[in-house]
């Protein structure tokens, strides 16, 4: 049986002037999967995010989610029509309270603040930020501010959740705690794509694996495939990773 | 979100009945004539504060919509013996439009940039005004003498219906920021201050949004502007359009405290009499003291409490509890 389509990236190039940051990527995203990319540094990696969420506008190229086309979209209308984000350098709102910045990412479906209050409250103890919720978005670890972002992302009602390296900097115990967050949020039926460098955990969430390399897609499999494969060793992971591996 | 607790309420009150019997007690009109700009002054911090402490739009043209409400009212007063209290609602719409002409191509600027853009957008408007006859180019226009009534907005004998008015005005404008700051519109206003990406990224329209605040802020200066025009009954590009009269409004918010609803009224509260005693005692000296005391302060006020007074009093505050 087949499962309904998510996420459609059909050719998309990106250029900065005469530099290819994406060339003619295209994936597709099922519903209910993670799908994850990697990639080193300067692969493309976050401008095909940005590409798919309206941040950037791609130079040629079609994406479409559920079944509607939404290249050139500007991105407050592709996150109401259900695409959340996280970035890389964590993106929240510094002079609010943690209850504060999830309620007014829950706005975007209600107009009035008591049911925002109550759709973030619930957020949150999915989460398990909730008995932060009196603290300011400044006063979290970093990890908990990682945190805070998804729970931002999640009060949007996304269809889709995005997340652009979520686990980097974080300690082991932070990353147990990030990795179960992901497994629990995609229990719920989320369907995610995410950019993340810490092989160990793409490994245990990836249900496939897009690997970019100079702003072209290499290859694409589980991530069983993936690490063995020698033009991916050779570009990103390195030699130890397959001796390691093996 | 929050709601105005039993005491906050009790002490809005008492503030109030304070302020109603003040003009009575002090009958003389200089602290009448410092009450006025006190309030009035407080009404255009509190509409900037709209843009500046809540959506994060540093506006230094305030002046222009302060001088578009006043010009209009005058203007059709003058004309088409207009209504002054029509003019003022007319004025305030003019206002807003200009002000959403002017911000929609400045949707992407921040910080500094939209700062300077505005200063521009002021100074384009004066010296427009300076040069277009049909409004008196740089002689500026004088109203005419009407009946002193409520419904001719113009008073001779005394300045105290003037006083009550712009107490009305002033309160009419923090019940418009108390309630743009708890309902969504002021949350998404916050988000847009942090960041536009982060703005965005919640699905917040960032342009339509930006407008809609530059819209309030504009509408309510405009209607101080169109006040200042009937206390004074003269006006000119030269006293109602120049730059450091917007400069006083971000100064009096900031010292206030920008991003809260009471702050910029502190501010006003604070600086207005500063300026006008230090102006009266030592401005005719001609030393150019009055300013730097001025100018002291808010040195000071910046560097050591840039959340402003009403940030200090809250932390007090927090603290007693």
């Amino acid at each position: 049986m087949k499962k309904a389509l998510c996420l459609e990236v059909n050719g998309v190039t990106k250029r900065f002037g005469g530099l290819f940051a994406n060339e003619n990527i295209s994936f597709i995203v099922e519903e209910g999967e993670i799908v994850s990319i990697i990639g080193p540094n300067g692969a493309g990696k976050s401008t095909l995010f940005n590409c798919v969420t309206g941040f950037y506008r791609a130079n040629s190229g079609r994406i479409s989610f559920l079944g509607e086309e939404i290249t050139g979209h500007r991105a407050d209308r592709i996150c109401k029509m259900g695409i959340a984000r996280t970035f890389q350098i964590v993106q929240i709102i510094s002079d609010m309270t943690v209850l504060e910045n999830v309620m007014t990412a829950a706005l975007l479906r209600f107009n009035k603040i008591r049911p925002a209050v109550e759709k973030a409250e619930e957020v949150l103890s999915f989460t398990g930020l909730v008995a932060k919720k009196e603290l300011l978005a400044t006063e979290l670890t970093i990890a908990d501010k990682k945190r805070l972002e998804v729970s931002m992302a999640l009060a949007t009602q996304p269809k889709l959740l995005m997340l652009d390296e979520s686990m980097a900097g974080l300690t082991r115990v932070e990353l147990g705690g990030m990795i179960a967050l992901i497994k629990k949020i995609r229990e719920r039926g989320m369907t995610l794509v995410v950019v993340e460098h810490v092989m160990e955990a793409v490994m245990e969430i990836s249900d496939r694996v897009v690997v970019l390399n100079s702003g072209r897609k290499i290859m694409e499999g589980s991530p069983r495939e993936v690490v063995v494969n020698k033009e991916v060793i050779q570009a990103y992971l390195g030699e130890k990773y397959n001796v390691v591996g093996s | 979100m929050k709601n105005l607790s039993l005491r906050q309420i009790a002490s809005c009150i008492i503030v109030l009945v304070l302020l109603i019997l003040f003009p009575l007690v002090f009958s003389k009109p200089f602290p009448q004539h410092v009450m006025i700009l006190i309030f009035m002054f407080g009404m255009m911090a509190v509409a900037w504060n709209i843009m500046g402490g809540y959506a994060g739009m540093f506006s230094f043209g305030q002046v222009a919509f302060f001088g578009i409400g006043a010009y209009t009212s005058s203007f059709f007063l003058i004309t088409y013996h207009v209504n002054p209290w029509l003019g003022l609602i007319v004025g305030g719409l003019i206002a807003s439009l200009i002000g959403a002409a002017i911000g929609y191509p400045c949707s992407n600027l921040r910080g500094h940039y939209f700062a300077i853009a505005s200063i521009a957008f002021g100074e384009i408007v004066r010296t427009h005004f300076n040069n277009w006859k049909l409004i008196g180019a740089a002689e500026g226009m004088t109203l005419p003498m009407l009946d002193e009534s409520f419904e001719n907005f113009m008073f001779h004998s005394s300045k105290l219906p003037y006083y009550y008015i712009i107490l009305a005005f002033l309160i009419i404008s923090l019940i418009v920021c108390h309630f743009v700051a708890n309902c969504k519109m002021g949350y998404y206003f916050r988000a847009i201050k942090e960041s536009h990406d982060v703005a965005k990224v919640l699905g917040i329209n960032v342009v339509w949004y930006r407008l809609i605040a530059i819209m309030i802020s504009a509408f309510l200066t405009a209607m101080a502007g169109t006040f200042y025009a009937q206390y004074v009954l003269y006006l000119d590009p030269e006293s109602v359009l120049i730059l450091p009269i917007s400069v006083q409004i971000v100064l009096i918010s900031m010292l206030g405290g920008a991003g809260s609803v009471m702050g910029p009224v502190i501010g006003a509260a604070i600086l207005i009499p500063i300026s006008e005693i230090t102006r009266v005692m030592l401005g005719h000296k001609g030393t150019g003291i009055d300013m730097l005391i001025y100018g002291a302060l808010i040195t000071l006020i910046s560097v050591y409490q840039p959340k402003g007074v009403w940030g200090l009093l809250s932390t007090i505050g927090k603290r007693a509890k």
